[in-house]
């Protein structure tokens, strides 16, 4: 199906991109790499009364090492990520979920930020942000504000990102001297949806645990977390905490395969993590 | 903000101007108003692959991009791959890699990306980079081996 009518802004600075989101009464919807708002909006899923174009906007991408980690622009593409050599260097999880995101010609226009900021259930960077604890900078014409990952993401396709607000950037703290990471995902074929996912992590001997594609958003799941302990050997007890773990099913499966599945996930990600 | 916008987008080298609708995507524009078909529109959620165009050097899909998006870029399709897609093209009619041939134009997209990315020859590879175009005939064997072929023989 074809997109019902709207109307189209190219902002060509971010404070006009501002100006059109805070303009409540338009409708304004902001396009990234349009790869799920596009095909939203074909299906007439998303019908916005403004689409708010950011992809002329300069400042929003790149890939830049901080104090505090890695910063990403909100419109960097998944295609720059994977030819970045700092993501490869200091982000190794990150660059193990890219290759599970859709396809080659997806991954060309699709950006980070517009991950983040859709959330998914089934989508692997919000889960990579909780598992890292990545920072996730907002922006609106009432100034800027830094938000957690685990304080970001509220469920599926919801978070606390204001309507007229927009990602400006994401950090994600740099991997650590010792620092662990697995990621598994189980799907049917190349590129498809995820039927489960997991992300584990240890940052300066912390575990972090966040699935995805198992129930309503990415989420960690402290017990598992608590059970695995900093040297992730806990791993028995870890799968048995997801008799607790708030699954949900889909077309892909019902609860007890999810669950199933999930446990699968987070016995090859630590054992990758532990490789 | 307006609901439609004079654009110049350059296909296959010629600039083409026109008013387009801001709900009309890229592959749609190239067909009506570049009368350039040989870019199919299958599904229009991003999955099929038909669609699969060149905007900038990289492979798009050209029912997830609007046409307004694309004004000043340089934009290539299957009629534009000219030399490039020769020995591809020899080796998909070789292989009888195209059945009914509705996505072929998408599947030379993608696989002229791969090949020109310095791709090898190994078959899960190509398959892995094929994932996002669907061959409802099935034909998959094939247009692997098509492109093996040509990454064999060193040849696009």
């Amino acid at each position: 199906m074809k997109a019902s009518r709207f109307s189209y802004a190219r902002p060509s600075s971010l404070d006009e991109a501002l100006a059109l989101m805070a303009d409540e009464a338009a409708e304004p919807m902001a396009l990234a790499g349009g790869q799920s708002l596009m095909p939203m909006m074909n299906f007439r899923v998303a019908r916005p009364g403004v689409l708010v174009d950011l992809n002329r906007i300069d400042g929003l991408s790149g890939i830049e090492t901080t104090d505090t980690g890695v910063r990403i622009g909100a419109m960097t593409r998944y295609s720059d990520l994977a030819a970045s050599d700092v993501v490869a260097d200091k982000l190794p999880l990150v660059a193990a979920a890219l290759p599970h995101i859709a396809h080659a010609a997806i991954r060309n226009r699709g950006t980070i930020g517009g991950s983040l900021a859709l959330a998914d259930p089934a989508a692997e960077l919000p889960a990579v942000a909780l598992a890292l604890g990545a920072t996730l900078h907002l922006v609106s014409q009432s100034g800027t504000r830094d938000v957690a990952a685990d304080d970001f993401f509220l469920g599926a396709y919801d978070t606390a990102l204001d309507d007229c607000e927009l990602i400006a950037a994401v950090t994600f703290p740099g991997a650590g001297q010792g620092d662990r990471s697995g990621f598994h995902e189980i799907v049917r074929r190349h590129g498809d949806y995820a039927m489960a996912g997991v992300v584990v992590a240890t940052t300066g001997g912390t575990p972090r645990v966040a699935f995805f594609a198992v129930g309503d958003g990415a989420m960690r799941h402290p017990p598992a977390e608590d059970a695995l302990g900093p040297d992730l050997s806990g791993i028995d007890a870890a799968v048995a905490t997801l008799a607790d773990l708030d699954v949900a099913g889909d077309l892909n499966g019902d609860e007890a395969t999810k669950r199933h599945l999930a446990g699968v996930a987070l016995r090859r990600a630590v054992a990758e993590a532990l490789a | 903000m307006t609901e439609t916008m004079n654009i110049t987008v350059t296909i296959n080298g010629e600039a083409i101007s026109r008013d387009a609708p801001v709900r009309q995507n890229l592959v749609d524009f190239i067909r009506t108003e570049a009368g350039l078909t040989g870019s199919h529109v299958g599904c229009e959620h991003g999955v099929c692959g038909a669609c699969t165009i060149e905007v900038d050097g990289q492979a798009v899909r050209g029912c997830l991009m609007l046409a307004v998006q694309a004004d000043g870029a340089e934009v290539t399709t299957v009629e534009g791959f000219g030399d490039r897609a020769a020995g591809l093209r020899e080796a998909f009619a070789t292989r009888n890699a195209l059945q009914c041939g509705y996505c072929t134009p998408g599947m030379l997209a993608s696989a002229l990306e791969y090949i020109e990315a310095g791709g090898t020859a190994d078959r899960a590879a190509i398959r892995e980079h094929i994932s996002g175009n669907y061959c409802r005939c099935t034909g998959y064997q094939s247009i692997v081996e098509a492109i093996a072929d040509v990454i064999e023989g060193g040849r696009a």
